[in-house]
C-alpha cells in the first residue's frame, strides 16, 4: 500500500512542461470557448428558461430574468389550431424531402461512375444547387413556376395539354380522379418537397460518389466472372457497402431538413398548407411576439428530433458502427 | 462463298447469349445512362440557364414569350442590371450597398473565424488538456444544434442590448454557427501533419507560437484556404439571422435579405431581381469554381449544414 501511494502521486502530479501544455491548450482555445458560450450555450439555456415565462416582445425589457413560470406556453403551443398539422408537414417534408434528396443522388452517383469526357464538369455542377444561395434559387423557381409568366406553367399548357396553369405554391390541394378514384393532392407541400430533394440531393451526390471511389473493383470483377447481372452486382455487392453512408446521409438530411426555415419561408411563407414549426416559431417570434409561445414550440421541435434521433441511433447505432 | 456460310454460324450463338437477363440489363442500362445524366444536368443546370436569360432580357418580352428558351443577341439588354445597382435615391434598388454590406459581413467573418479557429485547432489536435475530449463533443453538438432554436433568444438578447440592425451583432453570430465545422475541418487537416516536424523545431529553441507560426501555419495553407471559401460561402449565404437582425434598416441589408424583401414587391419588374439574382449568385459560383476540389474535400469532411 505505502509503496504504491507515491508512485501514483508522481503520476497525477503532471510535469511541468505537461502542466504548461494545457495551460496553452486552454488559452489557445479560450476564444471559441467564450464565443461558443456566449453566442450558442447560453442563449439555449435561455431558451429553456423563456419557454417557460410569459413573455411578450413588447413588455421586454420589464421583465427580469427570473420572472414568473408557467406552463401556459406548453399548454398554448400543443393545443393552438395549426401546432398539430405543422408538426405533421415537418414530417412528412424531412421525410420525403430526404427519402427523395437521397435516392436522386444515389441515382446520380451510379450514373456518373464510369468515367467519360467532361465528367469533372459535370460532377461540379451536379453541386450548384446545393452551394447557390437559398434566397437566389428559391427566387427562380417561385419565378420559373409562376402561374402568369412562369415557364413551367406555359410549357404545361403548350405541350401536355394542362387546361389552366397551376398555382403550385399557392393552391393547398387539388382533386384528381385517378382510376374512379377522387385523391386529394397537396399541391404547395408536394412542390416544396420536390424543391427540397432537388436542392439537397447534391449533397447525398457528393458523399455516395466518395463512398464508391473506395469500393474495391475485385468484387465486383469476381461476381460478374460469376456471372451476376449488373442488378444483381447492385444489389449484393455494392448497396451493402453503401449502406453505412445512406443510414449516415439520411439522418443527416432529416436532422437538417427538420429544423429548416429558410426553403418554405421563401417558397410560400408557410402557406397554402406547407407551414412547418420552424416557420411558425418565426411567425409567433415577430408577427406575433410572443417569445414565450415561440420558445416553447421551438423546444417541442428539438425534443421530437432529439428522440427520433436518439431512437434511431439506438437501434441501428451499434449496427452502423460495426459495419 | 466461305463468309457466307460463315455469317450465321457466327451470329447464332451470338443471338442467343443476347437475351439473357445480364445482357438484357446491361443494354437496358447502357442506354438508361446517358438519359439520366442529361437530366440530371438539364435538371440542375436548368434554372440557372434560366436566371440568367430572364436577367438580360426585358419585362415586355418575357409577359410576350413566356416559354422562351434563347434569344438573339440583338434582344440583350442590361438594363435590370443597371436599376438593381444604382441607389435607391436614383431609383434604383442599391444593391451595391447590400453588395458592401455582404462583403463585410462576410469577409469579417471569415477573417475571424480563422484568427480564432486556427489556435483552436491546433489545441485540440496537438494539446493535451483537461477537457479536450469534452471541448469536441461540445463542438459537435453546436453544430447539429438548429438555428431556429437559436433564433429566438438572439433575437431577444439583440433586441434587448441594441445591437440589432448592426452588421457586427450578425458577424458574431455567423463566427459562432461556423466556428465548430472550421475547428473540426482543421483540425482533421493538422492531424496529419508530422509531428515530428514540430518536435525538431522545438529542439532548436522554437517557442510554441513560433512553432505554429512557422510549421503548422504554413503546412496548412491549403486547408486554412479551403477552410475561408468554405465559411464565405455560409456567410454569403446566409439568410434567417440577417432577416431576424436586419430586417428593420434598410441601409444594412445584405444581398440575400435584400433580394427577399423586395421579391414580394409588384412594383419591381422579375427581370431586375433576376439581375439581383445573378450578381448574388456569382461570387458564390467564381469561389466554388476556383477551388471546387478543395471544397468537396471540404463539404464531405465538414458535411456543411443546409
Amino acid at each position: 500500500m505505502s509503496t504504491t501511494t507515491p508512485a501514483r502521486n508522481r503520476r497525477r502530479r503532471r510535469s511541468p512542461m505537461a502542466r504548461a501544455e494545457a495551460r496553452a491548450g486552454i488559452g489557445l482555445l479560450t476564444p471559441t470557448l467564450v464565443i461558443v458560450t456566449a453566442v450558442v450555450v447560453l442563449p439555449i439555456l435561455w431558451t429553456i428558461v423563456l419557454s417557460f415565462q410569459e413573455m411578450r416582445l413588447i413588455n421586454l425589457v420589464t421583465t427580469g430574468l427570473f420572472g414568473s413560470f408557467t406552463l401556459e406556453n406548453f399548454h398554448v403551443a400543443l393545443l393552438s389550431p395549426g401546432f398539430v398539422q405543422a408538426l405533421i408537414n415537418t414530417l412528412a417534408y424531412s421525410v420525403f424531402g430526404t427519402g427523395f434528396a437521397v435516392a436522386i443522388g444515389l441515382i446520380a452517383a451510379l450514373a456518373l461512375r464510369k468515367p467519360f469526357r467532361g465528367r469533372t464538369l459535370v460532377r461540379a455542377s451536379m453541386l450548384l444547387p446545393y452551394v447557390a444561395p437559398i434566397v437566389a434559387v428559391t427566387f427562380v423557381w417561385t419565378t420559373m413556376l409562376n402561374p402568369q409568366f412562369g415557364i413551367v406553367n406555359h410549357w404545361g399548357q403548350r405541350f401536355l395539354g394542362w387546361e389552366e396553369p397551376i398555382p403550385f405554391l399557392t393552391q393547398r390541394s387539388t382533386d384528381i380522379s385517378l382510376f374512379g378514384w377522387d385523391i386529394s393532392v397537396p399541391v404547395a407541400l408536394l412542390t416544396v418537397i420536390a424543391f427540397e430533394a432537388w436542392r439537397s440531393f447534391p449533397f447525398a451526390f457528393l458523399f455516395l460518389t466518395a463512398r464508391l471511389q473506395a469500393v474495391p473493383e475485385t468484387l465486383e470483377e469476381a461476381a460478374r466472372v460469376d456471372g451476376a447481372t449488373p442488378t444483381q452486382r447492385f444489389r449484393h455487392i455494392l448497396l451493402p457497402q453503401l449502406l453505412p453512408t445512406i443510414a449516415m446521409l439520411s439522418v443527416l438530411r432529416f436532422i437538417w431538413t427538420f429544423n429548416a426555415f429558410d426553403d418554405i419561408y421563401l417558397l410560400t411563407g408557410g402557406g397554402a398548407g406547407t407551414e412547418v414549426v420552424a416557420v411558425r416559431v418565426f411567425d409567433f417570434l415577430t408577427a406575433r411576439g410572443d417569445i414565450g409561445a415561440a420558445s416553447a414550440q421551438a423546444m417541442v421541435l428539438a425534443v421530437i428530433l432529439a428522440v427520433l434521433v436518439g431512437v434511431y441511433l439506438r437501434r441501428f447505432g451499434r449496427r452502423e458502427e460495426a459495419s | 462463298m466461305t463468309a457466307e456460310r460463315d455469317v450465321p454460324r457466327a451470329t447464332e450463338p451470338a443471338r442467343r447469349r443476347r437475351w439473357t437477363r445480364d445482357s438484357v440489363e446491361t443494354r437496358v442500362f447502357s442506354v438508361l445512362r446517358p438519359v439520366v445524366i442529361v437530366a440530371l444536368v438539364i435538371a440542375t443546370l436548368f434554372p440557372f440557364y434560366y436566371m440568367i436569360l430572364l436577367s438580360v432580357r426585358s419585362l415586355d418580352e418575357l409577359l410576350q414569350a413566356p416559354g422562351a428558351l434563347w434569344m438573339s443577341l440583338g434582344e440583350l439588354q442590361l438594363d435590370s442590371y443597371v436599376s438593381v445597382l444604382t441607389s435607391e435615391e436614383e431609383g434604383g434598388q442599391g444593391f451595391l450597398t447590400f453588395m458592401r454590406n455582404s462583403a463585410l459581413v462576410t469577409l469579417g467573418t471569415v477573417v475571424v473565424t480563422l484568427l480564432v479557429s486556427i489556435p483552436g485547432a491546433y489545441a485540440v489536435s496537438r494539446l493535451d488538456f483537461f477537457g479536450r475530449r469534452q471541448v469536441s463533443a461540445l463542438f459537435l453538438g453546436v453544430y447539429f444544434f438548429p438555428s431556429i432554436l437559436l433564433a429566438v433568444p438572439l433575437f431577444v438578447f439583440f433586441t434587448r442590448i441594441g445591437l440589432r440592425g448592426s452588421l457586427w451583432g450578425l458577424l458574431i453570430v455567423y463566427v459562432a454557427q461556423v466556428i465548430a465545422v472550421s475547428i473540426y475541418m482543421l483540425r482533421n487537416y493538422f492531424e496529419t501533419l508530422p509531428v515530428s516536424l514540430e518536435e525538431a523545431a522545438a529542439i532548436d529553441g522554437c517557442s510554441r507560437l513560433g512553432i505554429m507560426r512557422r510549421i503548422n501555419l504554413p503546412l496548412a495553407l491549403p486547408a486554412i484556404m479551403a477552410n475561408g471559401l468554405f465559411v464565405f460561402m455560409i456567410a454569403w449565404n446566409e439568410f434567417l439571422f440577417a432577416l431576424l437582425f436586419l430586417l428593420d434598416q434598410r441601409d444594412s441589408w445584405t444581398v440575400s435579405l435584400g433580394l427577399s424583401q423586395l421579391a414580394g414587391s409588384l412594383e419591381i419588374p422579375t427581370t431586375v431581381l433576376m439581375a439581383g439574382s445573378v450578381i448574388l449568385t456569382l461570387p458564390i459560383i467564381v469561389v466554388f469554381f476556383a477551388a471546387e476540389r478543395f471544397l468537396t474535400q471540404g463539404l464531405t469532411a465538414g458535411a456543411v449544414k443546409g
